[in-house]
């Protein structure tokens, strides 16, 4: 494996490199934003080695992890990244909150303005919902899912595992294998990827993978044999079959069948591939157990890195909505 | 006597191949013989009407007046009042209120409000099924009784296809039309936009246009099987303009109306995630506006709709997937209209538009309106054609705000809105 570009030393960007206040989606970033996020995300990333994990750079903000969706994994990473930056962090849950009550989400969050929350972190079930709040509040609004329309920094922490264990992501060949029609996932990450230079093949079934997608320039493809030996990257979605998807595929049985990693088919992979998976993994049905704890697999380095990923957001983030709003100067 | 004389305007009479400068005499809330002059001991109104169009009043026969139940939203009398904005002489509200328009006393409730409060004529419509539940007949003969003027189940589709044939069958009875929301259940299931490129991107629960497609091929063999018409609200998609332009030509007596929003905007508008591009049937793709409106040049549509939908601000603004669909139409819809079928894209002409919005209207739901015959109910409205104005939303006479054509620049307007003789508008 090549040498890894984490590490050379990253050093923070100077002030008014990132300007914006939130992070909404990856669709609308550029290149170079992406970049600048897992630059600093690489230089935040050497704070989890210390013995003492924490840096003063958000001291004194508030940071509210509003989760209308539940979620613990993505919860406690921000949660982890807003300690180690020194923030002050509440946590607010659907049912512990006012919306179960009927109150708006606009309302809700005004409340949360109100108390001075400088930061929210949103995961929500509609999509669109981050930006509907980013229009209407000063706090900064960190996107943490909405619907299947975007999970940014999923993203950028695949993109930025990718860059470390591979050394670039330009010219890469990335497969993102599964549920894509309803993975935000999946959106997110093909966004990065093709600004980044990589290339992309989804593959699952025909229901789950439907044609228009290739309109935002990706392959698609119904057999997973066609990307064995010729992807560098393969992004496993966790695959679920509840009741809304009974339409869609047969069998979890039948999709581990043609789509699943299993130890047959991972033989012919590239030597060099990793194996992504975003969490949590169902053991057997998308990869083979085995494989999960391969060598190749990167899925607990996603975990790690993504906590440097989200204190470079927040930071960024943070700093731009900063020099956007100063605060009053102390009487 | 009370006489009108509305002078040398252009009067476009489409029921009686009519167009020419005239006057136009009103007398005592009738049209007067062409010709005719006011008899010099009645008091004379005066309109100068140089450089407009006299039209039949308009109709609109697809409106939302959300009484009763849903007064927030609007109101019988804000409601017919954003319509004489708009040049609506008389509007066809539809039965999704609350309680649902499925008895008579409901229909005899909004007679009744409307006699009081409205400042143009109301014609209810009455629900197909009761509660609007697509399960049992609602009953239809007490309420063509009560005075309802067509059938629907508006804003929800009766998916039972044996019930909506025996519904097509007893409503022949009565000679009462049904009008129908294209929309298969199963194919739609929670989808809150085109289903396609933009809703892919988004992420967002894609209606794909069969599931309103689909719909109207039940109707075009439903309404042969029992030569009931069936009249298709709100058409979004190209597919349903092949199949009714089909259907028409063997003389199927199947209909279709269009709303300008789905010939004004595509889905590209929902990236915004505004809750005032969604509505239902949803926006689709510049290839379906243009399928739209070449139903409309060779006269595959035949009625012009707003699908006015007031909803609260409050209830508006909030997450796309929960937020409810529909927009504002009444005063908007002339410009709109004017601006695309007849300036820019050339489809239509003048006496096209006007007949688009009065006699068949008129024809399709049996009323005694639409036209300038002598004896008519004095129902007049005013156009100037060529009027450029901008939508400003705050002007609005509806209780609610929900358009998405804010700052629009449109051109042709109603400049006065006459209902049986009197004015109860003008610019």
């Amino acid at each position: 494996m090549s040498p890894s570009p984490s590490t050379t030393a990253h050093s923070l960007p100077p002030a008014g490199a990132w300007t914006r206040k939130d992070l909404v989606g990856i669709e609308n970033l550029s290149p170079q934003e992406i970049t600048l996020l897992l630059d600093t995300a690489a230089a935040f990333k050497e704070v989890g080695t210390r013995e003492i994990k924490k840096v003063p750079a958000l001291r004194g903000k508030t940071l509210v992890n509003f989760f209308v969706e539940a979620s613990t994994r993505t919860r406690t990473s921000f949660e982890l990244a807003a300690f180690r930056l020194s923030a002050d962090v509440v946590n607010i849950s659907a049912s512990g909150s006012s919306l179960s009550k009927g109150e708006t989400l606009k309302d809700t969050a005004k409340n949360l303005e109100a108390l001075h929350a400088d930061m929210i972190v949103l995961r929500h079930s509609s999509a669109g919902a981050s930006q509907f709040l980013a229009e209407r509040l000063q706090s900064s609004i960190i996107n943490a899912g909405d619907g299947a329309h975007e999970h940014p920094t999923q993203a950028l922490l695949d993109t930025f595992t990718i860059r470390e264990k591979l050394g670039r992501i330009q010219g890469l060949h990335v497969a993102i294998v599964g549920d894509i029609l309803f993975s935000r996932v999946a959106r997110s990450n093909i966004h990065a990827l093709l600004k980044l230079g990589a290339r992309v093949t989804l593959v699952g079934p025909s229901t789950l993978v439907p044609r228009t997608f290739e309109k935002l320039g990706v392959t698609v493809t119904h057999d997973l044999q066609s990307v064995l030996a010729e992807a560098d990257v393969f992004n496993l979605l966790r695959i679920q079959h509840e009741r809304q998807r009974k339409e869609y595929f047969p069998s979890l049985g039948e999709y581990t069948a043609l789509f699943g990693l299993t130890k047959a088919r991972a033989e012919q992979l590239k030597p060099s591939a990793l194996i992504m998976h975003p969490g949590p993994i169902n053991r057997g049905v998308e990869i083979d157990s085995d494989i999960a704890d391969s060598s190749r697999s990167v899925i607990l380095d996603q975990v790690t890195n993504g906590l440097a990923v989200r204190m470079a957001v927040l930071y960024l983030c943070s700093t731009a909505a900063h020099h956007k709003h100063p605060s009053p100067s102390q009487p | 006597m009370n006489c009108t004389l509305i002078k040398q305007g252009r009067v476009i009479d489409p029921a009686n191949r009519r167009d020419e400068v005239a006057d136009l005499l009103l007398i005592d809330g009738r049209i007067a013989p062409p010709g005719s002059k006011p008899s010099p001991d009645s008091k004379t109104e005066e309109i100068d009407a140089r450089g407009l169009i006299v039209a039949p009043g308009l109709i609109d026969l697809h409106v939302h007046l959300r009484e009763p139940g849903q007064s927030a939203k609007e109101t019988i009398a804000s409601g017919t009042r954003a319509a004489a904005a708009g040049g609506f002489t008389s509007v066809v509200c539809m039965p999704n209120t609350t309680p649902a328009v499925d008895s008579p006393s409901v229909v005899t409730w909004i007679l009744e409000k409307a006699r009081a409060e409205a400042c143009i004529n109301v014609f209810p419509t009455g629900a197909i099924t009761k509660a609007i539940a697509g399960e049992e007949l609602a009953p239809i003969g007490s309420m063509h009784k009560a005075g309802i003027v067509a059938l629907t189940d508006d804003g929800r589709c009766v998916q039972n296809h044996e019930l909506m044939r025996r519904a097509l069958e007893y409503a022949r009875m009565f000679n009462l039309p049904v009008m129908d929301h294209c929309q298969d259940y199963n194919l739609v299931g929670k989808g809150v936009m085109h289903e396609g490129h933009v809703s892919t991107v988004l992420g967002l629960p894609g209606w794909p246009a069969a599931g309103e497609e689909i719909i109207v091929q039940r109707n075009a063999l439903l309404a042969e099987l029992c030569g009931t018409p069936i009249h298709c609200q709100h058409l979004s998609s190209g597919g349903s303009v092949r199949i009714l332009r089909e259907a028409r030509s063997r003389g199927v007596p199947l209909s279709g109306e269009i709303c300008p929003h789905h010939i004004a905007l595509t889905d590209e508008s929902l990236r915004s995630f505004d809750t005032n591009f969604k509505m239902n049937p949803p926006l689709r793709t510049q290839r379906d506006i243009d399928l739209l409106i070449e139903g409309v040049a060779d006269g595959t549509i035949t009625i012009l709709a707003s699908d006015h939908a007031p909803h609260c601000s409050y209830e508006k603004e909030t997450e796309f997937d929960i937020a409810p669909f529909g927009i504002l139409g009444l005063e908007t819809q002339l410009g709109l209209f004017l601006k695309i079928l007849v300036h820019e894209k050339k489809a239509i002409d003048l006496n096209r538009l006007v007949a688009m919005f009065t006699i068949e209207p008129a024809r399709l739901l049996n009323l005694d309106r639409g036209t300038l015959s002598t004896g008519a109910p004095a129902d007049v409205t005013l156009i100037d054609p060529s009027m450029e104005w901008i939508c400003d939303k705050h002007q609005s006479a509806s209780r609610s705000r929900n358009t998405p054509f804010h700052g629009w620049h449109l051109k042709g307007r109603a400049v006065r809105t006459i209902v049986a003789g009197k004015s109860v508008w003008q610019l």
